[in-house]
């Protein structure tokens, strides 16, 4: 295994290596759960010494313990790390920029392949995160609720009969549960028909969001679908409504990439393999060019039109060519010029590493 | 005018930010943008949290009363963390499990448009903090269904959930 080899499987977490349903379209599926301790007031409110005893109790009661055959918890302390180390995570999104940034005693739980994290002192006290590669949201509900369970027998959850679970923030009260999916609709972008959707979407008590969260665009073409409504409707519920539109979503998307397979395969191939080229050829490129570069060509593999490269590159480089990564791989902090230089020099050595093992035209 | 973070390039970005009515005004290049933005996009940007706070004022200065509460001596406040409902409504937080209890008669009307009119929890109950509550919401369910078949003069199914109802209020004691 070559370096870059070993640092790019650092950081794709190993449950994304797996191959999930519907992954031409669906790139992950994620389940989050926000859960207080019922007798410390909520992080952002709490004096230090209130978080440090938070801190210790799940140290004490979840740290080396294993669920079902996740395999044992680790325990991360965020003050520990070092910034380009932080920044990682965030890239990698095992944690929030906040608990990265302004967390007090905030710390993460995390089992071997990282497909669950516990985020300690968030916004909330915990906040459990199931991820689970392709199409596979009740599958997610089911690992979460099995720790979520497992979790209440150890501490005393902040509940109450009417509003359900209690929240620092009144938009997650109830369930606490954000369910989302994180879907590549290039097709559906390129016949501008996401403007039309995304607020038909938003109209059904669903978001649609850029892969960064709040407020981001939707970098390479990847966009977040969640739940916006956590009280007055069951987990199920609001996972099969999300399921429902995601649903929706892959056939359309399929649907107008045939179509644009069938009127326009000259311009899809040049288009692709234009961006193939820049990728396999340039000496500098800003992280915008990479991701719609990286998006093409993540497009033509599925189209089938470009064979050899495996598909998995869109994840892989997406999180390797983030200003963290790229700091992390080179040891130190760069410009941002530099990290243009490097990114591309990283890119093209994935993809030579690439033509290596297979043999491509 | 020149960038203010870097003060080298010329500014050519330009902002407004209005924190609880504060201006404050932002110059900036477009290379420096671009950097606090290659970060965490989300931290700079207008987020829910922003929103809601805003609606939470908006409840505030229209309140029935008319009253203005940050001047006056607060009448709401958490007795476990010491937060007030003023505070609630600029930061959009709650402090504590109990502020919800505190603020209960306040929070209808801001769950109902947070969550599409919805203001109670359906969802799932936790096994041993909400064990009572999962019992008594059955024996509430049974309860309507025994006076339903009794309605509809359904005597045997009725009789069977009559003794549900027994054995499950057995359990509870």
């Amino acid at each position: 295994m070559s370096s870059l080899e070993r640092f790019m499987a650092d950081a794709v977490s190993p449950w994304m290596s797996a191959k999930g349903p519907d992954a031409d379209i669906v790139l992950s599926s994620r389940i989050r759960l926000a859960r207080n301790l019922h007798s410390y007031p909520f992080p952002i409110y709490a004096s230090s010494e209130t978080s440090l005893h938070v801190y210790n109790e799940l140290k004490e009661k979840v740290n080396g313990k294993s669920y079902s055959d996740l395999g044992k918890f680790d325990m991360v302390t965020i003050s520990e790390l070092n910034p380009i180390e932080k920044r990682a995570l965030v890239e990698k999104h095992m944690i929030s920029p906040y608990l990265a940034e302004d967390s007090v005693h905030g710390a993460l739980l995390i089992n071997e392949s990282e497909s669950v994290g516990i985020m300690i002192n968030e916004e909330d006290h915990l906040r459990i995160q199931c991820l689970f590669p392709g199409f596979q949201l009740n599958e997610a509900l089911t690992l979460a609720n099995g720790i979520d369970d497992w979790l209440e027998q150890k501490l005393d959850y902040a509940f109450d009969e009417k509003r359900g679970y209690l929240t620092s923030c009144p938009t997650n009260v109830g369930t606490g549960m954000r369910a989302s999916v994180m879907m590549h609709l290039p097709a559906l972008v390129m016949t501008q028909q996401m403007n039309r959707i995304a607020p038909a979407i938003n109209q059904l008590g669903l978001v649609v969001r850029g892969i960064y969260g709040e407020g981001s665009e939707a970098l390479g073409n990847v966009f977040q679908i969640s739940n916006q409504i956590t009280l007055g409707k069951s987990e199920q519920d609001i996972v099969e409504d999300l399921r429902g539109v995601a649903m929706q979503l892959i056939q359309q998307e399929r649907s107008a990439r045939k179509s644009l397979l069938d009127s326009l395969k000259i311009r899809m191939e040049d288009r692709v393999w234009r961006s193939y080229g820049t990728l396999a050829h340039s000496r500098v490129i800003q992280s915008k060019e990479a991701a719609t570069c990286l998006s093409d060509l993540r497009l033509g593999i599925d189209m089938g039109l470009i064979e050899g490269v495996s598909r998995e590159i869109l994840n892989e480089l997406m999180i390797l060519t983030q200003p963290g990564f790229l700091q992390q791989y080179a040891g130190k902090t760069l410009s941002s010029e530099e990290r243009d230089v490097l990114r591309a020099t990283l890119i093209r050595k994935r993809l030579k590493l690439e033509n290596k093992h297979e043999t491509s035209d | 005018m020149e960038c203010q973070e870097c003060h080298v390039r010329p500014a050519t970005l330009h902002f407004t930010k209005i924190v609880n009515g504060e201006k404050n005004e932002i110059h900036i290049c477009e290379q420096c943008a671009k950097e606090k933005g290659d970060f965490h996009p989300a931290s700079n940007s207008f987020s829910i949290h922003h929103l809601l706070s805003g609606l939470l004022g908006f409840e505030d200065s229209v309140g029935s009363q008319g009253a203005m509460p940050l001047q006056n001596e607060e009448p709401d406040k958490c007795p476990n963390c010491g937060m007030t409902y003023g505070q609630f409504t600029k930061s959009g937080k709650f402090g504590c499990s109990r502020c919800y209890e505190v603020f209960e008669e306040k929070l209808d009307p801001i769950f109902r448009r947070v969550h599409g009119g919805n203001v109670r929890h359906t969802g799932k109950i936790p096994k041993r903090a909400g064990s009572g509550i999962k019992v008594k919401q059955q024996l509430e369910e049974l309860r309507a269904r025994l006076q339903e078949h009794i309605r509809k003069e359904e005597f045997e199914k009725a009789a069977q959930v009559r003794d549900q109802i027994r054995s499950l209020e057995k359990k509870g004691e």
